[in-house]
């Protein structure tokens, strides 16, 4: 009774809001299953692992958990309008060479024969930019060529993954620390910098996770994103542009796709083009596990983040408890499938209680 | 009734049906005679499609009996009915579009050797011989989506007669047909006829009844209501027996001021679509005033729905021009016509005009989003939930709680959520599409005097229905419509039932040569 005490009064909402208040125990345990989820792992670890809960290996942990988890934000949006994105992966490793091209090479204009180095800040622009400009691309395949979403996304995979091995066919920019003479140091900051004995990367997901609940919960567009999973054409006929609002969604996923690129190249501080190569199944991953409905219209962004922390305790405790990667991978898979028939069960116990 | 029982193949006896809450059917006798066309008529929820759905074992009968041949038989599924010879071939319907005719006709009973390989040779030829017994010329391998619906029906008639159906129950079987179809059904009834193979057809076309029915039943509100064999009696008996006498409606409009014209609409045409010719609306004009309850009825098909999608904006192809106080909606998106004033409640909650996924206030608010902000861009809280409290108590919408799922609620109060969301809009102009549509009768009168209290306030009301005496009872002004055109518009004071029941068989005539 103690353990479900803590989970109702920290009410993390794992799922839908508007659920009816007075929902049976095992309603809300299921809910927040996620959220359990973690708690259990977490303790597991804690109480087995000397190292586990150690300060470093707790910000190591997190940081890992960032890059999913960012991915997994823009990524939730697009699964609640009932798509997917399988191009984020590649989004990263295109985001990253970009970046480093403007750093190591500028941006080259053979016409006039000129080439323009631009400051750190938009460089960093300029990437998130491109970033948004490939998400659009699925998201205009999406609605305006009605190619679906896992097919348009799939081609866009393969095309920003070559294009990322073109742009310097297939090298790696190193060392990306700019040149005082061109004024474009600093880039690497990203990845090493902190704030209040962080990195900025888990400020940087803390902020999104926050903006993006904001931006799902209280605006238009996000109720909308609910909406046209729920019911595209009930949606429609409601007034929502419905083709807009679900581009948007790719755009989102493309931004975090981008600031993941600049976080990775630049903690690494040289652009490789093969960077965040399945990424993509590890965000939708999270999203699932964070209770979202592939159908689309059900989840939440916090779930997300849960879901995202889930996978890193997961692979960080078996990491430091010495399990072989290959037994890993297959945990991951059944934590996965385990999470998706939960996620059945629930709705089919939602069902029958009307 | 007819006393010679002999020539009755089945016959249902105070046959009962009770649903939670509600009595479909009441102590319905019913007679199915052999080698004859049974027809079955009654307005929408009295109790048809339950009848038919007990004699093809979707349903069972809470009691009475059902007497094959002098047989009880109970069927617990459609397959025991099956095999009991009883078929059915719904609105709808069932066939694999990506499959053969043969395919089609033949699934889940193939033919096979030795058990499991289909024998795609012998479903061919026996396919053959269905299609010559039924005089069509269609081949066995042709893919179904190749066909036409009249021929996809010649082909669930093929079905069921390839498993030896004696009792075949056809539910609309016209509605989606062009005359020269309905003609050529016709020949393969009278064909089924002499083979011994006994109809039961509903249908709401009664102008088609009367022309192809042996024998008719009529139903209202669950009771069987009169029988009798079809030459003696006429298409104003059934329409009598139908709507009922007398007891007429309870419900009598409070009074409205009818002032200027609302919306006008010009010439509307849609064509068919992936069809060279025919229109699913044909240059429809007529105009809307303000306070004005503007009743549409039609049959099924005849072109309400599109009507108002139209209205909308669904169809950019449409031609014609539709004014809202003046302002020409041309060339406007769904978005933009719910910002001037229109706005739809569609006929189907569940597809159209809900979330199932969203909360009470969220589906409520879901067209009026912009109205609800704070600093332009967030959403208010506390707009939201004055508007949601506002609505859920004056249309007396009963929920516990405004954040509970959508689907916890009743239909009736399920549709008083969609009245929200549309009056949320501030609209000028309603479209209500069946508004009553499968709520209780409570919950109709209820929504029967939001209507009018929104003609009250200056609303343009345009609502459908294909129930008659709701027609009747709330409109001011009566169009009826049928294949795409408005065939009559009659004022309330000269409504009469037979007035729309002939007005809504324009065009479904029939050619009479071979009749």
């Amino acid at each position: 009774m103690e353990i479900e005490n803590i989970q109702s009064s920290a009410a993390i909402p794992a799922k839908t809001a508007g659920e009816p208040n007075r929902a049976p125990i095992q309603a809300i345990l299921l809910q927040l299953r996620a959220f359990i989820a973690l708690l259990i792992l977490f303790g597991f670890f804690a109480i087995y692992s000397d190292s586990f809960m150690q300060t470093n290996n707790l910000i190591i942990l997190t940081k890992q958990v960032a890059i999913n988890a960012i991915l997994g934000i823009g990524m939730t949006y697009v699964i609640l309008t009932g798509g997917i994105d399988l191009s984020v992966g590649s989004i990263v490793g295109l985001c990253g060479i970009v970046a480093g091209g403007l750093i190591n090479e500028g941006l080259v204009l053979s016409v006039f024969d000129v080439v323009i180095y631009f400051n750190i800040w938009i460089v960093m622009g300029l990437t998130i930019i491109c970033g948004m400009l490939i998400g659009m691309f699925n998201g205009i395949l999406v609605t305006r060529f009605s190619v679906a979403p896992f097919i348009a996304t799939l081609g866009t995979l393969y095309i920003a993954r070559g294009l990322a091995l073109l742009r310097n066919s297939g090298a790696t920019f190193p060392n990306l620390v700019g040149d005082p003479e061109l004024g474009n140091t600093g880039f690497p900051k990203l990845g090493a910098g902190e704030l209040l004995g962080l990195p900025y990367s888990i400020w940087i997901m803390a902020a999104l996770a926050i903006i993006g609940t904001f931006i799902a919960m209280k605006t238009p567009f996000g109720r909308q994103i609910y909406a046209i999973g729920g019911n595209q054409r009930a949606a429609r006929l409601s007034g929502v542009r419905v083709k807009q609002v679900t581009l948007m969604a790719y755009v989102i996923s493309g931004f975090c796709a981008a600031i993941v690129g600049l976080i990775i190249t630049s903690q690494l501080v040289s652009a490789h083009p093969a960077t965040g190569e399945s990424f993509e199944l590890n965000a939708i991953a999270a999203v699932v596990l964070g209770g979202t409905s592939l159908s689309g219209g059900r989840g939440t962004i916090g779930g997300t983040i849960i879901g995202a922390f889930v996978i890193g305790v997961l692979s960080n405790g078996m990491i430091i408890e010495g399990v072989s990667s290959f037994w890993q991978t297959v945990i991951k898979g059944v934590v996965i499938i385990l999470a998706v028939m939960i996620d059945q069960f629930q709705q089919r116990l939602q069902k029958r209680n009307g | 009734m007819n006393p010679i029982t002999d020539d009755i193949i089945l016959h249902a006896e105070k046959v009962q049906k009770v649903y939670p809450g509600t009595v479909a059917l009441k102590d319905v006798d019913f007679n199915i005679y052999r080698g004859k066309v049974n027809a079955l008529v009654g307005e929408n929820g009295a109790g048809k499609s339950t009848l038919m759905k007990i004699l093809a074992g979707v349903e069972q009968v809470t009691s009475g009996k059902l007497i094959l041949n002098g047989k009880e038989i109970a069927p617990k599924s459609p397959r025991e009915a099956e095999a009991l010879g009883i078929g059915i071939i719904y609105q709808e319907l069932n066939l694999f579009p990506n499959l053969n005719v043969s395919e089609n006709i033949f699934v889940a009973h193939e033919r096979t050797v030795g058990g499991s390989l289909v024998n795609h040779r012998e479903q061919e030829r026996q396919t053959a011989e269905l299609m010559k017994r039924l005089e069509q010329p269609i081949k066995p391998r042709t893919l179904v989506s190749n066909l036409r619906i009249g021929q996809q029906q010649i082909v669930e008639i093929a079905k069921s007669l390839a498993r030896n159906t004696q009792i075949l129950i056809m539910d609309e079987p016209t509605s989606a047909l062009s005359n020269t179809e309905v003609e050529v059904l016709f020949r393969v009834i009278r064909e089924l006829k002499t083979q011994g193979v006994s109809i039961v057809y509903i249908s709401h076309k009664l102008e088609e009844l009367l022309q192809i029915g042996d024998y008719i039943t009529v139903l209202r509100d669950g009771q069987l209501i009169a029988t009798a064999p079809m030459p003696e009696i006429n298409l104003r008996w059934i329409v009598e027996n139908m709507v009922g006498r007398g007891s007429a409606t309870a419900y009598t409009p409070a009074a409205h001021e009818i002032r200027d014209d609302a919306l006008r609409v010009e010439n509307l045409t849609l064509p068919h679509p992936g069809k060279a010719q025919g229109y699913l609306l044909d240059h429809v004009s007529f105009s809307l005033r303000a306070g004005e309850i503007l009743g549409i009825y039609g049959l099924m098909g005849a072109g309400r729905t599109e009507l108002f999608e139209t209205l909308m904006g669904l169809y950019p192809d449409a031609t014609g021009d539709v004014l809202l106080y003046g302002e020409s909606l041309k060339g406007k998106s769904i978005r933009e016509r719910i910002q001037s004033g229109v706005m739809l409640i569609p006929e189907d909650r569940q597809r159209e005009g809900l979330v199932q996924t969203l909360s009470v206030a969220h589906n409520m608010l879901l067209a009026s989003l912009h109205n609800h902000l704070f600093l332009k861009v967030v959403l208010s809280g506390r707009k939201e939930k004055n508007s949601v409290e506002r609505h859920i108590e004056e249309l007396s919408i009963k929920v516990s709680n405004r954040n509970n799922p959508i689907g916890s609620l009743s239909g009736g109060n399920q549709q008083k959520v969609v009245v929200a969301k549309a009056l949320l809009t501030s609209p000028k102009v309603l479209l209500m599409d069946e508004p009553t549509r499968g709520i209780d009768v409570g919950a109709k009168e209820e929504i029967f005097t939001i209507m009018v209290q929104l003609a009250q306030r200056g609303l343009g009301v345009l609502f459908v229905s294909t129930e008659l005496k709701e027609v009747l009872a709330m409109a001011d002004r009566i169009l009826v419509m049928s294949k795409g055109r408005i065939t009559a518009e009659i004022p309330r004071a000269e409504a009469t039932e037979e007035a729309l029941v002939a007005a809504s068989a324009i065009g479904h005539e029939l050619v009479k040569a071979g009749v």
